[in-house]
């Protein structure tokens, strides 16, 4: 594997071998799946816009999040705070559900569909993805590639990691091997933080699930407080994949492309000759 | 560079555009619906595989109920004939265990009230997202089932319903893992108080590892039958015939 060894010096404009292919692999398994569970599970929070904390949680009860619409205008509650929302939440193109149809699969109310997409779906986010956490362990990668150094999560080192992407560098030299602090927190935290917290709570709503391991209820405070926390994980993920999505088009979104389809990435040109690859 | 970024962007705007549509005709075409079907019978499999059969569905102490047990679907059944039997306290209601059995039953109210009963605070499980806990008082369905003697060709317990939609009449079925489990009721009493017509009086399923579609109300007849197919329009309840929703309602 080319330019795989830390030691060697990358040369600007060399490819060198960057994505293996089980990461590969999981990572369009995964992307698939999770685009379709998010707009499924939007069309399935629309038939009940409303979240609690606890066991039980019905339209009398206190709803801590809450999107809605008063005749045709939109809001979204958070506690005591209302914000209007109409046009995006709450009422959109004449129409009051919480999450409009462009963003729901399917894009008209239907719950039943939703969960038979939202429920096969699961299985092609969970087991590509417990084959690819045992692979990642059994195979360095977790190791090698995504727990930070020490050094790499100094507060300076932290720090500097921030300016440069403020400075929108990402990848620049013998770096370029390598994944940048940054990216290797946010990996981690979907990765081992929210996509198995969104599965977990995803089967702690389950009533047969309850019943043979009725230790997930205890663990996430009851069924109603799953379902928050399964909206709150979601969430999470959402924004990674926006985040993610704006530093592969700002990284250089065709070399990124290529590393992530064939895992062949092309380390940049020096930043000092003005030039990015 | 900002022109290809331009062109990306315009790309996956587009791309959104033609994704829509996209989406619905992919949703409706009958193959991909056949091949999603099967996620259903991926979820029970699976949790059969990790449950006993016999596995109790959580109960809650009494202090832990919700204050006002949210009634959904239908609140009160629209036949005259309901109405008189509400007007006489369901004095002449009838439940009949019929089909494939060796002893068929027809059981009064009061006949039901004085058999051994069973009490369990539960949480029940709306398809929409919502939860709200009882306390159920019913007499166990096993206890049913085993006075009228189920054939060994029984395959599901069907449960007749008082109610309807638009004169499409509710039904609702189980298999004979849930019909004979332990927690599985028809229940009479709802907190302790007689069961409220809009949540079924006076008699309803309580099948409590299931969601609450399952949980037929204003029920009159439980049929075993080997086969669902001529029951409705043969998927098993009246959702599940309407609306294409799960028969398998574990998840």
């Amino acid at each position: 594997m080319t330019g795989n060894t830390p030691e060697a010096a990358a040369a600007a404009g060399e490819l060198v071998y960057r994505q293996r292919l089980p990461v590969r692999l999981w990572h369009w398994a995964n992307a698939v799946s999770v685009v379709v569970l998010l707009m499924s599970g939007l069309m399935i929070f629309n038939a009940h816009p409303r979240l609690y904390w606890g066991g039980y949680g019905a339209n009398w009860d206190h709803a801590w999040l809450q999107i809605g619409a008063r005749g045709t205008s939109g809001f979204l509650r958070v506690g005591p705070v209302e914000i209007p929302t109409t046009g995006l939440l709450g009422y959109a193109n004449g129409q009051g559900y919480a999450f409009p149809s462009w963003a729901t699969i399917p894009s008209s109310y239907n719950l039943a569909d939703a969960r038979t997409w939202h429920f096969f779906f699961a299985w092609g986010l969970v087991l590509p993805g417990v084959a690819y956490w045992i692979w990642s362990v059994a195979r360095g990668h977790l190791r090698r590639d995504l727990l930070p150094s020490r050094a790499e999560v100094r507060p300076r080192a932290l720090w500097r990691d921030v300016k440069r992407h403020a400075q929108l560098r990402f990848h620049e030299g013998d770096d370029a091997r390598r994944y940048n602090v940054l990216q290797k927190l946010s990996y981690l935290l979907v990765i081992f933080g929210a996509l198995p917290l969104a599965a977990l709570t995803g089967m702690t709503m389950s009533p047969g699930l309850n019943a043979a391991w009725p230790w997930l209820l205890d663990l996430f405070g009851g069924r109603q407080s799953a379902r928050s926390l399964h909206f709150i994980a979601a969430s999470v993920i959402a924004a990674f994949i926006l985040v993610h999505l704006l530093m592969v088009v700002l990284a250089g979104p065709w070399n990124e492309l290529r590393s992530i389809l064939t895992g062949w990435y092309r380390v940049p040109r020096d930043p000092d000759t003005g030039e990015r690859a | 560079m900002i022109g290809r970024r331009g062109l990306i962007g315009a790309g996956l705007t587009g791309g959104a555009g033609l994704l829509l549509p996209g989406c619905d005709r992919i949703n409706a075409s009958p193959a991909v619906r056949s091949v999603l079907a099967q996620g259903e019978r991926w979820s029970m499999g699976a949790q059969r595989l990790v449950s006993d059969r016999a596995a109790l569905a959580p109960e809650y102490a009494l202090a832990d109920r919700s204050p006002f047990f949210r009634p959904n679907g239908n609140r009160m059944p629209s036949s005259a004939d309901y109405a008189r039997h509400l007007e006489g306290g369901f004095a002449d209601w009838r439940l009949v265990v019929d089909g494939l059995v060796r002893r068929p039953l027809s059981l009064s109210m009061e006949h039901l009230r004085a058999l051994p009963r069973r009490s369990q605070v539960t949480r029940h499980d709306c398809v929409e997202g919502w939860s709200a806990i009882g306390q159920w008082i019913g007499v166990p369905l096993r206890l049913l089932l085993n006075a009228a003697g189920v054939s060994s060709r029984a395959v599901y317990a069907v449960f007749h319903c008082a109610d309807d939609f638009r004169g499409v009449p509710y039904y609702e079925s189980v298999d004979m893992v849930d019909a004979f489990h332990p927690q599985t009721m028809l229940a009479y009493g709802l907190n302790g108080r007689p069961l409220p017509v809009a949540n079924g009086a006076p008699l309803r399923l309580r099948v409590e590892r299931q969601l609450g579609y399952k949980q037929a109300k204003y029920v009159h007849r439980v049929e075993l039958v080997e086969t669902l197919a001529n029951i409705g329009a043969g998927r098993g309840g009246y959702w599940e015939d309407v609306a294409d929703y799960q028969w398998y309602a574990g998840i």
